[in-house]
């Protein structure tokens, strides 16, 4: 009986927390969606906040979409072949490239943005271009494509592979792209999938670099929580929701995958 | 065999990272922390985040409301998280899955949502006006941005807690109880000390965030008074450079100094998140 008690007690306030994490998300769903929300959804259901939105705000949509895969691009160049040095090499140094890089996700992007600021607002042309952004979701993002590819390498013994190879006579960029990247691969999937996910969504420092010229979905977002109806503001977080939502299962299901391993 | 050595390789590799590293993030911390030194005030600027009145009623009002985040989302999640990990029901992967989902929202969505729940057209001011006549909203408010950052965290350190109950040893609580311990006294000396460095690690992220995040702030009110906010002000509205740089140092430190505090306690890595 008291079991019960307990399991009933349990079960009520673990439903409650995911009353207070769903039930804002369905407000915001059916917001956007409702002729008039303060009349209530009996008003009517349109889609004509959505269109709106559309109109208003597809340029922030597409230029979120550019960074994001220009962050993306970025981030494997970049990263993966430095997640193999990295893992390769170990050692004193490698350690100290790692905690570097790994600093942006402790500094709070708005000091990080501040610094990027100060330092090259003066180059016009580059403060003015999206690159400007790009710059800072790559080093935002950097360290989450670097470890991930990093931890796939520690679970298999890349080493023996990579010599394997080498005694075979491939060179090191052969082995690299024939033999590194192949076996890096749902390291690679899996820090791609992060670095979208988290570049589509950037607001803190996206907000401080953007100029009007260079407005991306969440500084669209901002904008539209401050000065459109409730409506619009719900329709274009909708339109957030679709996006997010698909990349965030593959997320969920990369990481399950992983954890059966 | 190949004109190229593996070394030479291992640092070809190496080399674009470090060059982006440099250029884009070592350089620019380099020139905020010249910045932050070098207004009126010189390099006390870094002390009047303490020193100055107003700066440090802000920087207490920051951690007083990261702490209470941090201390209700552990407790929070933690019953939530237990109780999932525990038992077997149908729903459970739904709730699990309702529980975790808002994991990559943004902070402005965040507060979007909380505006949506507490706002001047939210739910509980509609709720509380029909039955009481008294319309409450507090969204626009320090208790809606602590609603904010319980909404971000709660599903990280949900997920962190579930992890870590997976790994405990079942075996001991078991023992503990033939030993004739009360259920209570079992979660008491058996399963919260062995989740200890999941609380430390996943807590200090709480904490971290909610020092340093901008956007659910900046989204319910820009007159909260927050060290991020007071931070954007600063350097926006009253352009005042130095100051502003000085103030994100110290919020950096002070977010860098609890996550590395909290990995060396709890062994494994810690992130912010933002």
């Amino acid at each position: 009986m008291r079991d019960r008690l307990i399991f009933a007690g349990q079960l009520g306030f673990t439903l409650l927390v995911a009353a207070f994490l769903v039930v804002p998300v369905v407000l915001s769903i059916s917001a956007g969606v409702t002729v008039n929300y303060f009349r209530g959804i009996q008003s009517g259901v349109t889609l004509q906040w959505v269109e709106q939105v559309w109109g208003l705000y597809k340029g922030e949509i597409g230029l979120s979409f550019l960074i994001a895969f220009a962050t993306l691009a970025a981030t494997l160049v970049v990263g993966v072949p430095s997640a193999y040095a990295l893992h390769v090499r170990g050692g004193r140094l490698s350690r100290l490239i790692e905690e570097i890089i790994t600093l942006p996700l402790a500094i709070p992007g708005l000091a990080i943005a501040l610094a990027l600021l100060l330092t090259y607002g003066g180059f016009g042309g580059f403060r003015q271009s999206w690159l400007f952004i790009v710059t800072g979701h790559v080093i935002f993002t950097m360290p989450f494509m670097v470890r991930s590819v990093m931890a796939v390498f520690a679970s298999l013994d890349i080493k023996t592979l990579d010599e394997g190879a080498a005694s075979l006579g491939a060179s090191p960029w052969t082995r690299f792209r024939d033999v590194i990247v192949p076996n890096a691969m749902p390291g690679i999937l899996a820090g791609s999938l992060m670095v979208i996910t988290l570049s589509l969504g950037e607001f803190n420092l996206t907000w401080m670099l953007h100029t009007p010229l260079t407005k991306t979905l969440p500084v669209g977002l901002a904008d539209s929580y401050a000065s459109m109806r409730l409506e619009v503001a719900s329709a274009y977080t909708l339109i957030f929701f679709i996006m997010i939502v698909p990349l965030l299962v593959a997320m969920q299901m990369f990481a399950d995958k992983g954890e059966k391993k | 065999m190949s004109p190229m050595s593996h070394r030479t390789f291992i640092s070809i590799c190496l080399l674009p990272l470090v060059v982006v590293t440099a250029a884009f993030f070592v350089l620019p911390m380099a020139q905020l922390l010249a910045v932050g030194a070098g207004g009126e005030r010189g390099v006390a600027a870094y002390l009047a985040i303490l020193t100055e009145p107003r700066y440090r009623a802000t920087l207490i009002n920051t951690v007083m409301l990261a702490a209470a985040t941090t201390i209700a989302t552990l407790v929070i999640s933690t019953v939530a998280g237990l109780f999932l990990q525990r038992h077997r029901f149908v729903g459970r992967n739904v709730l699990i899955a309702m529980l975790t989902f808002p994991l990559a929202f943004p902070g402005v969505v965040v507060g979007f949502l909380i505006i949506l729940l507490a706002g001047r057209q939210g739910l509980i001011g509609a709720i509380t006006a029909a039955a009481t006549g008294e319309k409450i909203v507090f969204a626009y408010s320090i208790f809606g941005l602590f609603l904010g950052y319980l909404y971000f965290s709660i599903p990280r350190v949900i997920l962190t807690v579930m992890a870590a109950v997976q790994k405990l040893d079942m075996g001991l609580e078991e023992a503990a109880r033939s030993l004739g311990a009360s259920p209570w006294g079992v979660q008491r000396d058996v399963v919260l000390p062995a989740l200890g460095p999941a609380f430390v690690a996943s807590g200090a992220i709480a904490f971290a965030t909610a020092m340093g995040a901008f956007g659910t702030a900046f989204t319910l009110a820009t007159n909260i008074d927050v060290l991020p906010m007071l931070i954007y002000t600063e350097f926006t509205l009253a352009a005042n450079f130095s100051i502003s740089a000085a103030l994100s140092i110290g919020l950096g430190v002070i977010a860098w100094a609890i996550l590395a505090l909290a990995r060396s306690l709890s062994g494994g890595t810690v992130a912010a998140a933002g």
